[in-house]
């Protein structure tokens, strides 16, 4: 069996940062000129979120998220919101994989300044059954992206 | 199959049965509390070396060979059946087949009586407090063969709405199925006065979901009054994918096969196939003799305790917790009062999400089970996305109570709770 957890590691999983968001989301709400709205839902553990993204060209020009989970899928969502906001596609693609690399173990902790506050949650990793629950809101920006792309 | 049980059936106190020490697990892992026995249940060191033993000394495949070690595998698993049937009130063992679990158990009920009996117009009974396990396999059932999918709801403390499902049983109903016990809230459901309406009011098989039953108080499945039971192996102290279905005689010999394959026949010609007799025609491919055999020394183990003193054991941890917990600010126990429930607690915190929980009792040596238990239609009812449960067994006490206290309230500390 892998050792329990250790207070440590929980310690590092809920840094201040997410409790923050968790407890005062940012862009969290709806937006009435959406061009793409994305429900997406965790059935493993039931955590609930609908993104709605606004475009002006290329950019995402806006985008508010609602639903109900755990301090993870919320504040990840929250700082997601925060850090593509005014961003590119392209951009948004490059961050996207970069915080996926980031949960999955693939890359070195957080030192990559690019992410910005999502870097508080490079926690997560060592916590394979949480990981789905930080990627939550961002499946559900792909899926909004490709719901845009063909146009 | 012998148990080398070392049950201290004298020297208890109150709700200790002092078995720790059985289930290598538990003594590897000291600090660990495992509270998610209804998930899965840890195994005593009698079934793992049951398994060993059938391996090292009996292993070949059942009803094959002519020579004597098949011979001695098919005794095996021969008696393996015939010792779980005694313990579930079974008194024709053919009438036990074998399968992966309660799952397969109801899968099986539902793809062969169903699928022979079941037609348009018909309607099939669930209960909003099914595990999935006992509500989609019927819920397909009715949508391929245009029937009507009936689910009765629930009293708000998380209990069958007999009246409810009174009024949804009619000369239609082809087919009631309930658990005996939800796995989400613990809730122990009455049996009897739901066998006495199904049979006033319809001429449906009733099927019971035993997944959370069979392993926790004596089930005696010959004066139940259901059809069919199911059970699995693995919440009962068992090996993992062996578990099985009861089944009267009578319907199981009605049933077309479920599967088909070797050992179900009898004799296969080009054109046609005759099938073996029961069990053994629902038990197509080489059977899980050695953990029919796990079993068999699972069951064993929980008769020397005896499954009074399980029941007893239980609901003495579980009405300690409820009392712990229910004193906690802001947690809310979801599912009837304690007299009525299994040895689970069920419970959300008013600032704390189930899963953050989880991970924070984890990091305390807790496991407790945090999600919607797969049964989302009673998550929907509840209105609540998941909910933390905490499940007891044999192997518990006290001391695992103290450390879910103490781990809620270092979940409190480290999400700053406010009280309202």
């Amino acid at each position: 069996m892998s050792p329990p957890r250790t207070s440590a590691e929980i310690g590092a999983l809920y840094q201040e940062m997410i409790l923050d968001h968790y407890r005062r989301p940012r862009n969290k709400g709806n937006l009435d000129n959406a061009d793409a709205t994305v429900e997406m839902k965790n059935p493993l553990c039931g955590d609930e979120i609908s993104l709605q993204v606004a475009f002006e060209g290329d950019c995402v020009c806006d985008l508010r998220f609602s639903g109900r989970g755990c301090s993870i899928s919320q504040a990840s969502a929250s700082m997601m919101t925060q850090l593509v906001k005014g961003k590119s596609t392209e951009e948004i693609g490059l961050l996207r994989q970069q915080f996926r690399d980031l949960m999955l173990g693939n890359a070195p902790p957080a030192d990559d300044a690019r992410l910005g506050s999502l870097r508080a949650l490079s926690g997560v990793a060592r916590f394979p059954a949480r990981v789905k629950c930080a990627l939550l809101a961002w499946y559900a920006l792909e899926s909004a992206l490709a719901e845009r792309a063909p146009g | 199959m012998a148990t080398n049980s070392k049950v201290r059936r004298e020297s208890e106190l109150g709700s200790v049965l002092g078995i720790r020490a059985d289930f290598p697990l538990l003594v590897n892992n000291p600090g660990l509390h495992y509270l998610d026995s209804a998930a899965t249940s840890q195994k005593p060191k009698a079934v793992l070396d049951a398994l060993r033993d059938f391996y090292e000394t009996a292993n070949a495949n059942p009803h094959r060979g002519a020579y004597s070690l098949s011979v001695l595998a098919t005794e095996y698993y021969h008696d393996s059946r015939v010792r779980i049937a005694q313990f579930l009130g079974v008194s024709d063992s053919d009438c036990l087949i074998f399968t992966r679990g309660t799952t397969e158990g109801l899968n099986l009920v539902a793809g062969s009586w169903g699928e022979a009996n079941v037609s348009p117009g018909d309607e099939v009974v669930v209960t909003a407090l099914d595990h999935h396990a006992n509500f989609v396999p019927w819920q397909v059932l009715a949508m391929k063969k245009g029937a009507k999918f009936r689910v009765c709801e629930l009293t708000p403390d998380g209990r069958i709405d007999l009246e409810f499902l009174s009024g949804l049983l009619n000369n239609r109903t082809k087919v009631v199925a309930f658990n005996h016990v939800s796995n989400a809230l613990g809730t122990i459901n009455p049996v009897a006065d739901i066998v006495r309406l199904a049979r006033e009011k319809t001429n449906a098989i009733l099927v019971c979901d035993g997944a959370q039953s069979a392993p926790h108080f004596p089930v005696a499945f010959d004066s139940l009054g259901v059809d069919f039971y199911a059970f699995s192996g693995h919440k009962m102290l068992g090996p993992m994918g062996i578990g099985g279905l009861i089944g009267k005689r009578e319907m199981l010999e009605a049933m077309p096969p479920y599967q088909t394959g070797g050992d179900m026949i009898e004799f296969v010609y080009d054109d046609r196939t005759t099938w073996n007799a029961l069990p053994h025609k629902f038990e197509a491919g080489t059977p899980n003799a050695a953990n029919a055999v796990g079993l068999a020394a699972a069951v064993e183990y929980l008769d020397n305790i005896g499954m009074d003193r399980v029941h007893s054991h239980e609901r003495a941890l579980m009405s300690a917790a409820q009392t712990r917990l229910g004193a906690i600010e802001g947690l809310h126990i979801y599912g009837p009062p304690p007299r009525e429930r299994s040895g689970v607690v069920s419970f959300t915190l008013v600032d704390v999400h189930p899963h953050d929980l989880a991970t924070i009792l984890d990091g305390e040596g807790v496991c407790i089970r945090a999600g919607h238990h797969c049964a989302q239609p009673l998550m929907r009812r509840l209105d609540v996305p998941a909910t933390a449960r905490a499940s007891f067994y044999v192997y518990n006490d006290e001391s695992d109570i103290d450390a879910l206290v103490s781990g809620i309230m270092k979940a409190r500390e480290i999400f700053g709770y406010v009280p309202a």
